[in-house]
C-alpha cells in the first residue's frame, strides 16, 4: 500500500447564509440570493476539487463543541435534518451523508497515542453540526465522498489560545500520521470564519446585501493582514500571530481548525489560493486552499 | 417598576444530562434526580399555568430567541455525553405566551424573535429540565435563549419582559433557570463514581453562592454576578447571567424562602437544584452598586465621543 497523503487543505467558512442563498433542494428555507462573492468563490473551489483524485474529506468544525477531548464521527451513515440553532430561519437542511469510519478510527487511535483525550461518537441519533454540512455542501454539493468530522475541543475557553494551538498542532500531526498509514488521499477542511463579531440584529430580508458589511474596520484590517500572509506562504507566521489575531477579532480560529490543518500539512510555506472574502452578518469570511501539488497550484485571486 | 410578580416560585437547575440519563452512576447524580422529582411534584401542586425556562445552554446571536412551536418533538443527543444515550422529547409549548413574551421584549427595546421550526435543536439543559420537571406535559412551557453577546442590562430587561408577558396574559408561572454554578468540567473522561467538584476554590465559591440562595438573597446574587463570572466561570460567554434574569423576572429583591435541594458534582462542575419562593421577610437592607434598567437603549458608543 502506498503512503496516504493530504491532497488539499481548504479554509471553508460555514455561514448557513451561503447554503440558504443557493436554494438547494435539501434546504427548506427560500432566498433571493446574496453573498455572491463567497458563493462564486466556493463554486470555483468545488470545480477544482472535482479535478482532484481523493478518497475522503476530513473536516474540523467549531459547531461540534466538546470539552472532554476531541471526538470523531464513528458510524457509517447519518441521515437527519440539521436546523441551525442561531439562524433557524435560514437553515433547515435534510442531509444524508457517509462517514469513512475506518479513517476516523485510525485518526482516533493515532490521536490517543499522542496523549490527546479522544472519543468515537457512535450514537445513531446524533445530529451532524451545521458547520460540517455547510462547508461540505459548498465544497462538494454532490456529497459523493465520505467525510470524517472532528469536534473542536474548546481549549481556548478552558485554558488559553496558546494551549489551544499546542493541542491543535498535536492533533493535526496525529491525523497526518493516520492518513499516511491509511494509504488514502484526503482533503482537509478547516470550517470557520476569520473575524467573528456578529451583528445581533438581522435585516427583515437577511439577503438584503445593502445591509451587509464588516462589523468594524479593525476586523477588516486584521483579516486582510492574515489573508496577505496566506497569500505569501507565511503560515508559520500565521501560527505565531494566531493568539493575538484571535483575541483581537474574536476570530472563529479560536476553535483550532486552521492550526490543526496547517500542522497536518507540515505548515506550508507556499502561497495559498484565495477564492474570495466577504462579510456575513458582520463576520469576515475567506475561502482559501493550500495545494501541495506545484503543478496544479494556481494564482486564483 | 413592573407590576407584582406573577411567578409562583423559581428553580435553579443544572444543564448536564447525567440526572436524566445516568442517575444511578453516582449517588450525587441520584440525589440531583431526586431533587428534580421533588420540584416536579411541587410544580404539580402549584397552580402554575406554564413553566418558563431560561437556558444558558441555548446561545443566540440574533437577539433573544423564544421557542414557540406548539409541539416540539425530536431526539436530542449531547455533544460531549452522547455515549450516555439519546434524549427523545415531546414538549408542549405555550405558543401564545411565547409570542407575548417576544413582543414584551421588543417593547422594552430588545431585538427578539420566536422560533417555530420542526426539528429545531432544543438544547441539552432545556431538554433535561423539562423532561424531569414536566414529563407528561401537564402544563405547557416556554424556553428563552441566552444571547452570547448580551450583558447585564439586556438580561435584566429580558427577565422583566417575562413578567410583563405573564401580567398581560394573566398567567402564573414557575420559572426555571438552567445553569451550573462553577462550570469547569474535567477535560478527561472519568469514572462517574469518582466525580467531584473540579477544585476546592470552585467548591468554596459554590458553597458561598448556595448560602446566599438558602437565605433567599437573590438580588444580592444578581449584584454579585460579575464577581461570580470572574471567579468560577469558564469564560465562554461575556457574563454570568442566570441570576440577573431570575432576579429581574421575580422582582429584584431578597424576600425569598430559599431551599437548596441538592448540590453535587457533574463531571467536575457544580450542579445544584434550588428553589426560591417569594416571601415577606427580607434579608438585610442593602444598597446596590448596579443600576436598575427598565428599557434597553443599545450599546453605548464611546468610540466617536471625546475631545476631538
Ligand atoms: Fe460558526
Amino acid at each position: 500500500m502506498s503512503k496516504g497523503e493530504i491532497v488539499l487543505g481548504c479554509l471553508a467558512p460555514h455561514p448557513p447564509h451561503l447554503v440558504y442563498a443557493e436554494n438547494p433542494p435539501q434546504n427548506e428555507a427560500f432566498s433571493e440570493g446574496g453573498w455572491e462573492t463567497l458563493r462564486w468563490g466556493y463554486a470555483k473551489l468545488a470545480r477544482k476539487l472535482k479535478t482532484i483524485d481523493y478518497d475522503a474529506i476530513v473536516i474540523f468544525t467549531p459547531h461540534w463543541q466538546t470539552y472532554i477531548g476531541t471526538h470523531f464521527l464513528g458510524l457509517p451513515e447519518f441521515k437527519s435534518k440539521s436546523v441551525d440553532p442561531v439562524f433557524p430561519n435560514l437553515f433547515r437542511y435534510n442531509y444524508d451523508l457517509k462517514v469513512d469510519v475506518e479513517l476516523a478510527e485510525a485518526m482516533h487511535e493515532e490521536t490517543a497515542k499522542a496523549g490527546i483525550i479522544t472519543k468515537m461518537m457512535k450514537n445513531p441519533d446524533f445530529r451532524v453540526d451545521y458547520g460540517t454540512i455547510t462547508s461540505c455542501h459548498l465544497l462538494n454539493p454532490s456529497w459523493d465522498k465520505p467525510i470524517v468530522t472532528i469536534s473542536s475541543n474548546r481549549n481556548s475557553h478552558y485554558y488559553s489560545n496558546e494551549v489551544m494551538i499546542e493541542q491543535a498542532k498535536a492533533l493535526g500531526e496525529a491525523c497526518m500520521r493516520a492518513i499516511e498509514k491509511s494509504g488514502k488521499k484526503v482533503v482537509l477542511v478547516s470550517s470557520h470564519s476569520l473575524s467573528h463579531r456578529h451583528f445581533v440584529t438581522e435585516a427583515p430580508l437577511p439577503e438584503d446585501m445593502s445591509r451587509e458589511h464588516i462589523y468594524n474596520h479593525s476586523q477588516y484590517v486584521w483579516d486582510m493582514k492574515i489573508i496577505d500572509m496566506f497569500r505569501n506562504g507565511q503560515m508559520k507566521e500565521v501560527v505565531d500571530i494566531m493568539p493575538e489575531y484571535t483575541e483581537q477579532t474574536i476570530a472563529e480560529t479560536e476553535a483550532g481548525g486552521l492550526i490543526w490543518m496547517m500542522a497536518a500539512m507540515g505548515v506550508p510555506s507556499y502561497p495559498a489560493e484565495i477564492y474570495g472574502y466577504q462579510s456575513v452578518i458582520g463576520t469576515g469570511n475567506c475561502i482559501a486552499c493550500w495545494d501541495p501539488n506545484t503543478e496544479t497550484r494556481e494564482l486564483v485571486l | 417598576m413592573s407590576e407584582d410578580s406573577q411567578i409562583l416560585f423559581g428553580l435553579y437547575v443544572p444543564p448536564h444530562p447525567q440526572p436524566l440519563l445516568s442517575p444511578d452512576a453516582n449517588a450525587g447524580y441520584a440525589n440531583l434526580r431526586a431533587a428534580f422529582e421533588t420540584c416536579r411534584k411541587r410544580i404539580e401542586a402549584s397552580d402554575a399555568d406554564l413553566i418558563i425556562v431560561y437556558s444558558t445552554t441555548w446561545p443566540s446571536v440574533v437577539g433573544h430567541q423564544i421557542q414557540a412551536l406548539k409541539e416540539s418533538i425530536w431526539t436530542h443527543v449531547d455533544d460531549d455525553f452522547h455515549y450516555l444515550g439519546s434524549m427523545p422529547y415531546n414538549f408542549q409549548i405555550d405558543s401564545d405566551f411565547s409570542h407575548e413574551y417576544c413582543s414584551a421584549a421588543e417593547k422594552r427595546g430588545l431585538h427578539a424573535r420566536t422560533v417555530e421550526y420542526e426539528g429545531f435543536p432544543i438544547d441539552t439543559g432545556s431538554v433535561v429540565a423539562l423532561s424531569l420537571l414536566n414529563p407528561d406535559n401537564r402544563i405547557p412551557a416556554c424556553i428563552v435563549s441566552s444571547n452570547m453577546y448580551a450583558n447585564r442590562s439586556e438580561t435584566i430587561v429580558l427577565g422583566k419582559a417575562a413578567n410583563d408577558a405573564l401580567v398581560t396574559q394573566g398567567k402564573k408561572a414557575v420559572v426555571v433557570v438552567v445553569s451550573s454554578l462553577s462550570n469547569r468540567m474535567f477535560t478527561e473522561h472519568i469514572d462517574p463514581s469518582e466525580d467531584r467538584i473540579h477544585s476546592s476554590k470552585d467548591n468554596e465559591w459554590n458553597e458561598k453562592i448556595l448560602e446566599f440562595f438558602a437565605d433567599g438573597r437573590l438580588e444580592d446574587l444578581s449584584q454579585l454576578s460579575r464577581e461570580i463570572h470572574g471567579q468560577i466561570r469558564v469564560q465562554k460567554v461575556v457574563a454570568y447571567k442566570p441570576a440577573w434574569w431570575l432576579a429581574a423576572s421575580m422582582g429584584q429583591h431578597n424576600n425569598y424562602e430559599g431551599e437548596v435541594l441538592a448540590y453535587e458534582a457533574l463531571h467536575g462542575s457544580g450542579g445544584a437544584v434550588i428553589q426560591l419562593t417569594p416571601s415577606s421577610g427580607s434579608f438585610g437592607d442593602k444598597e446596590f452598586d448596579e443600576d436598575d434598567v427598565e428599557y434597553y437603549q443599545g450599546d453605548r458608543n464611546v468610540l466617536n465621543k471625546g475631545s476631538h
